[in-house]
């Protein structure tokens, strides 16, 4: 009895057809539900570490009940908070497209509309950073350098936006837009060059290369990138390699969404309608057997991590041209690092990065307000972060919290050792 | 007397195929006894029941009259079961009084390892049963007749005495075998009961007391040497009557296709593994390379085929040296390749069957325009060759992984004939199959010879060789002792060269000449 | 799975390569370190802490433009050598030519003034520490072939933990007890994903840094920054000096005069070495990382031994934690561990997956950290920032290989499926 003859498993087929197709709901529902869940764990945090609860708990014998109200309100207060920040009130959109059609006057429909633009404008460097991790799991290759890529991204941009003068915008937006992708890619291949000469492991490589990427800016931001002044910070980009906005201040929503869902479409034509992209899928899911067939897996390994380390300088690109127009020290806030979640909870499929982003966009855009209205610290979207990519790379476990039956195979493997 | 071991009516059922179905053995006190039956019949998964690897969906075990509960390795040990598997369960980088102390070491103050202790044990069990090994070496220096005499020194070493053979002569050379079975012989006279299991039929008639024969899960009976003889074995095995010889019309050879020049080739670990290798390979013929595994085989063929590169030495196809030796540039000149790891080489596992048979062609047209794939292309290109070569599948969609080993390797057979190809080099082709895709396969490759290319065969299975080869070259450690025409080969010659000993003395112990016709493998 | 390289520098145009290198590596030194100095300056490196030392052994004093032309030729006679005769262990090379430039920048960092060598040199054994236990960690999990990514945030948590533990209790026991207990819970979460889930190793270390890191910032910024003297003061480990052994010079003030995480770290070398390599579980845990199934095909329950090296490893990682916090500051900050993590798991790769191998490259690393720190306080004309990324790329110069490639365990990394 040779093993071959156990028939595997048949893993799902990552194609759009697929998703959109006849399992969309089986597709969608472990990520929802991770999604879900964390938020529920997140609640549970929070209401553990919440004084009102802690008090109603030292009166525990006395109205046990209390308790659970101070819980309830507790969470309630904050991802209240988390939603009305991130969405806004529906309540306040109606009003406002009545008021702009009776009067003309669009400031309230804008105010109201402003949280949710927020979430697409916080969403915008995600489907860039997202598709770079999702890009690189194509390919068995896992970049946790997104970080650092995309500070050195927006360096890159920051510096052709403010050094240049007098162009017109035409030429000067997308040199900007260019300079942030080369830096990026540059950074990438650096590891992507390691891994495929001498098989050093990139996720090692690309925590260092993060690690030199924030003392190099230290050195930029207070040096040779400085602005006259005192703070540590790039001189403002000219207004030529801005990326233009939908609406007047301080509506932030800008170019930049349109351009990365555009690039999510152009990457997932390069992952599954070239030949390009058919040589990198083949390379992540068997190198061995992808070098036999005559495909150069060291090639292949350098391209990604070039196209990886692009996607995500075009994120650090899209946040300083679109939003920030400037760029400091911290600049970054953990992008490169959410950006891996994104990619696991999109399944490394374009499609799913950008839906995935859109969440994310509106759990980091809410939880600031979160934080000024219920005093949550802003961390808590990591640990919810954390906690989903665990669940989406163990989707047993949701499986079994939520009782649905289903192939108990169904796991993420992108990475085998240390680069044997 | 009551039988050892009984096994009765054992059942177990994989997802889609039903690996046992009520089977019935039993073993008797000092016998060996044959468990025969070919490539997925379900005789390893019967014994991985027995050792405790898998759990029976029904059916008993009985060990000396008891009803007994085997639930892992420590169970079946504790019975005195013990088990040399087919692929040798011994860690490379430990030594062998490591290996064999492994799971009961011997202390020393309570708490440190004895190996001084385990290592004389070894040379009392080595000297007992003729199992000549050096405690002290370290697995990965061993050569495989020696690893396997390790492997039943580490079950003598827990003190089993119903012992289980996995196919324990696949990697032997002829005379190895005999070694082996004067060993295994030597283990019953002192008392032990064994179970062979095997595929190959001369084996069981030679050393069999009683045979087993399995197949598609079911025992078909369980018979005495003495009262069958080949034929009936062979239909009972594959459920009917089977050609035993492969036909072949007699190569003729043309040009030049392949020529190699002294070359060296070294392996993963920097080792040089082929040591100056100098052969050709004409249009029109079949060149055997014959070898006991990791004898160089496989380094020489992943340099011919570009996946390992060349230290030293030439190699021209159709007369024209190659310059470079990357894999696409060696496919382009019309190079065929089966590998011999066609899970690890040959297939994308997880990629759907269309993918996998424009593995080799996606860039160019028809399946490409520029850059873009030409997706309708692909797909009737799939349906085209399933049906060619009899790929059994439900859909050209799933991923290949879901496929039987045999309709896997077709995929890959489909895939390499359908270029156009001067030169075939086809590796373990029909390793782990059933009898069906191999004689598919073998048909398949003699066609391919007579419709003009050239073909290199290397294969550990001697018969396979001898059944398909026009000429014979032997490796052994990485060096092609000597090459002689099939027709006149004889097995015990090829034996021996296999085994090292140089042709001037392997002539004068066996013919180099049998003259006989040649059996069919399995 | 990289295509094959000849790292070793086998043929012969490798060789006139390699060889060429060196020579204008040691020329480029010499047009990089000359400049400035003068003739007749001195570097004087300091041999003894005040503090200690019943022996005193002299200071080094060293002429700085002879030291450097010498040092300089070391490299180009190498580079000759190379290439006229070819130098059989790469790995010997390698170190020469490092030891020679790093000298000659500290002479030249020096010059004219004084370093204390002793002082950088014990420095560098306490920042090695928590690297040194990193990988320590790497090597007890990896050696049953689960790879633990997830070391910087078990690091991270057990300092946050330790800290608070102590400052509450005011027992800096307690402290360490709750550090490594917290480590062992986060490790025995992590081989639970890995083993019973088989969620891809990786993945899940990334998962529980990204958890880590939140959840102790979360913490941080709600509690221990309003609140710091309450939660997160919890003073450090006293510096213990052995006695005698303390008073041997240059050794003594480097390895007997250290505080206790620093005295555990060496003590878990010694023991994980005898482990590992002279008792039956140490036999039994290479046997799981090497060939799973032939370990469990002798009766040996690959989950279990799996399931305790992970948790050991992660209690020596929880340990590396303790020190960020009661073994160095006191206190907690954000994201302390810097990295910490990921370069203890680079020593564990050069180090060849051996305790004392990966002992001794925390030691590198260490002293590339020290060596930044000393280069800020002698005010050399390099950028801090810059400098500071010195550990950094000496991870990734030693991940290349160039310097002997080492050959993990065959199992790491791949879940154990039992049929």
């Amino acid at each position: 009895m040779s093993a071959n003859k156990e028939p595997e498993k048949t893993k799902a087929r990552p194609s759009l057809a697929k998703m959109l197709g006849g399992s969309a709901f089986q597709s969608l529902l472990v990520p929802i539900l991770a999604v879900f869940t964390g938020l529920v764990i997140g609640g549970i945090v929070i209401a553990v570490t919440d004084k009102g609860v802690a008090a109603a708990f030292g009166n525990f014998s006395a109205d046990p009940g209390g308790v659970f109200k101070a819980a309830w309100s507790a969470v309630a207060t904050a991802y209240g908070a988390l939603f009305y920040g991130s969405l806004g009130s529906p309540r306040e959109i109606i009003e406002g497209i009545r008021i702009y059609q009776s009067t003309g006057d669009n400031a309230a429909f804008l105010k109201a509309i402003y949280p949710f633009t927020e979430s697409l404008v916080t969403a915008t460097p995600y489907i860039f950073a997202g598709l770079a991790v999702a890009i690189g799991f194509r390919c068995g290759l896992f970049n946790i350098g997104a970080e650092g890529q995309f500070f050195i991204g927006a360096l890159g941009a920051a510096y052709v936006g403010y050094s240049i003068e007098g162009l017109p915008w035409f030429i000067h937006l997308p040199l900007a837009i260019l300079g942030g992708g080369v830096a990026g890619a540059i950074w990438g291949a650096i590891p992507g060059y390691l891994k495929a000469k001498f098989g050093a492991h990139e996720v090692v490589n690309t925590i260092m290369m993060n690690w030199i990427a924030f003392r190099l800016s230290d050195w930029l931001l207070t040096g040779p990138m400085m602005s006259s002044g005192f703070r540590p910070v790039t001189p403002n980009i000219q207004k030529a390699a801005e990326l233009p906005r939908f609406f007047s201040e301080p509506l932030r929503f800008n170019w930049g969404f349109v351009l990365a869902l555009v690039m999510a479409y152009l990457v997932y034509w390069f992952l599954f309608k070239t030949t390009l992209g058919f040589e990198i899928r083949s390379v992540g899911a068997n190198p061995d057997g992808s070098k036999y067939a005559g495909m150069s897996v060291v090639r292949n390994f350098v391209l990604v991590m070039v196209l990886s380390g692009g996607l995500a300088g075009l994120a650090g690109a899209a946040q300083v041209l679109g939003v920030d127009h400037w760029v400091g020290q911290g600049f970054s806030a953990g992008y490169g690092f959410d950006a891996i979640a994104l990619a696991l909870l999109g399944k490394s499929h374009p499609l799913g990065v950008v839906l995935a982003a859109i969440v994310f966009g509106i759990l980091r855009s809410g939880a600031t307000r979160m934080q000024s209205m219920a005093g949550i610290p802003i961390d808590i979207i990591s640990i919810i972060q954390g906690l989903v990519v665990i669940f989406v790379a163990a989707p047993i476990i949701i499986r079994w919290l939520f009782r649905i039956p289903g192939e108990t195979s169904d796991q993420t493997v992108l990475t085998r050792g240390w680069g044997k | 007397m009551p039988p050892v071991l009984e096994l009765r009516e054992i059942s177990k059922a994989f997802p889609g195929v039903l690996a046992n179905d009520h089977v019935n053995v039993d073993l008797q006190e000092g016998e060996i006894h044959c468990l025969l039956g070919e490539n997925g019949a379900g005789k390893t998964t019967l014994m991985n029941i027995l050792y405790g690897l898998y759990k029976p969906d029904s059916g008993e075990i009985i060990v000396r009259g008891e009803k007994a509960d085997i639930h892992g390795p420590n169970d079946a040990i504790a019975r005195g079961i013990g088990m040399v598997h087919q692929h040798f369960m011994l860690v490379p980088v430990m030594t062998v009084t490591e290996n064999v102390m492994l799971g009961v070491e011997e202390k020393r103050n309570g708490v440190f390892l004895d190996r001084a202790k385990v290592a004389k044990r070894i040379r009392e069990i080595s000297q007992l049963y003729g199992l000549e090994v050096d405690p002290d070496a370290y697995i990965k220096d061993l050569p495989v007749g020696t690893q396997q005499r390790v492997e039943i020194i580490k079950v003598l070493y827990r003190q089993a005495d119903i012992l289980i053979l996995d196919e324990p002569t696949a990697v032997l050379t002829p005379q190895e075998v005999e070694g082996l079975f004067k060993v295994l012989r030597s283990l019953v006279e002192k008392g032990k009961s064994l179970i062979f299991i095997t595929h190959k039929l001369k084996e069981v008639m030679n050393l069999a007391d009683r045979i087993t024969v399995l197949r598609n899960g079911r025992t078909v009976g369980t018979v005495i040497p003495g009262d069958v003889n080949p034929e009936k074995l062979a239909s009972m095995m594959v459920g009917r009557d089977v050609n035993l010889v492969v036909q072949k019309k007699v190569a003729k050879p043309t040009d030049t296709a392949l020529e190699v020049k002294e070359l060296f080739v070294e392996d993963e670990r920097n080792q040089m593994a082929v040591n100056g290798v100098s052969f050709e390979v004409k249009i029109g013929e079949v060149l055997g390379i014959a070898g006991v595994q990791g004898n160089g085989q496989t380094e020489l063929v992943y340099a011919l085929t570009g996946l390992l590169p060349v230290t030293q030495g030439k190699i021209s196809i159709l007369g024209e040296p190659l310059k470079r030796t990357t894999p696409r540039h060696i496919l382009e000149r019309g190079v065929a390749h089966i590998p011999e790891d066609r899970q690890r080489h040959g297939l994308i596992l997880s990629f759907p069957i269309h993918d996998n048979l424009v593995l080799c062609t996606y860039y160019k047209p028809p399946f490409a325009r520029g850059i873009n794939l030409q997706q309708k292309k692909i797909i009737s290109n799939a349906e085209t060759l399933i049906d060619q070569f009899d790929v059994r599948t439900p859909s050209i969609y799933i991923p290949v992984s879901s496929l039987s080993g045999g309709n896997q390797q077709k995929v890959i057979v489909a895939r390499e004939f359908s270029r156009p190809i001067k030169l075939l080099i086809a590796s373990q082709p029909t390793r782990g199959l059933d009898v069906g895709s191999i004689e598919y396969i073998h048909s398949r490759i003699i066609e391919k010879r007579d419709e003009g290319t050239a073909v290199l065969l290397v294969s550990s299975e001697l018969d396979e060789i001898l059944a398909l080869s026009d000429r014979i070259a032997v490796m052994y450690r990485g060096q092609i002792i000597d090459i002689v025409p099939a027709a006149q080969a004889s097995k015990e010659y090829i034996g021996l060269l296999m085994a090292g000993i140089h042709p001037d003395e392997a002539a004068k112990a066996a013919p180099v000449s049998s003259g006989e016709e040649v059996e069919r493998v399995f | 799975m990289a295509e094959k390289t000849y790292i070793h520098g086998t043929s012969p145009r490798q060789r006139m390569t390699v060889g060429a290198i060196l020579i204008v590596f040691g020329v480029l030194m010499l047009l990089l370190f000359t400049p400035g100095t003068e003739a007749g300056q001195t570097a004087k490196f300091g041999m003894n802490l005040t503090s200690s030392a019943a022996i005193k052994i002299p200071d080094i004093i060293l002429p700085v433009q002879t030291s450097l032309y010498v040092l300089s030729f070391i490299v180009v006679f190498l580079g000759a050598f190379q290439m006229a005769r070819g130098i059989r262990s790469p790995g010997a090379l390698f170190g020469i030519v490092a030891f020679a430039f790093v000298a000659a920048f500290l002479i030249w960092a020096t010059k004219g003034k004084s370093l204390s060598l002793i002082g950088m040199l014990t420095s560098s054994l306490v920042r090695a520490t928590p690297i040194a236990l990193a990988a320590l960690c790497g090597v007890i999990s990896e050696r049953a072939a689960v790879v633990n990514i997830g070391i910087e945030g078990i690091m991270l948590i057990s300092a946050q933990a330790s800290v608070v533990a102590a400052t509450l209790s005011g027992s800096m026991a307690l402290g360490l007890f709750v550090g490594v207990l917290a480590g062992a819970l986060v490790a025995a979460f992590h081989a639970f994903l890995v083993i019973r889930f088989k969620v891809d190793q990786i993945v899940s270390g990334v998962a529980i840094n990204i958890f880590a890191t939140g959840a102790t910032s979360f913490l941080s910024s709600k509690y221990l920054q309003h609140q710091g003297s309450l939660l997160n003061n919890s003073g450090t480990f006293p510096i213990i000096q052995i006695p005698l052994l303390s008073k041997i010079p240059v050794l003594g003030p480097i390895f007997f005069e250290n505080n206790l995480v620093v005295y555990l770290m060496m003590l878990i070398v010694i023991v994980m070495h005898i482990v590992l390599f002279y008792t039956p579980w140490g036999l039994r845990t290479r046997a799981v990382g090497e060939h799973p199934k032939a370990a469990d095909t002798l009766g040996i329950n690959v989950f279990f031994v799996r399931y305790v090296n992970v948790i050991v490893g992660g209690m020596i990682a929880g340990l590396g934690g303790v020190y960020f916090t009661l073994g160095s500051v006191g206190r907690f900050d954000e994201v302390m561990t810097a990295g910490k993590g990921f370069i203890g798991l680079a020593a564990m790769i050069f180090g060849n997956w051996n305790p004392i191998g990966a002992f001794t490259s925390s030691l590198i690393f260490g002293f590339a950290d020290s060596l930044q720190v000393k280069m800020q306080i002698l005010s050399v004309p390099i950028p801090s920032s810059i400098l500071a990324m010195a550990p950094y790329i000496v991870t990734m110069i030693v991940l290349t290989g160039v310097v002997g490639r080492a050959i993990p365990p065959a199992a790491d990394g791949v879940a154990y499926e039992k049929q």
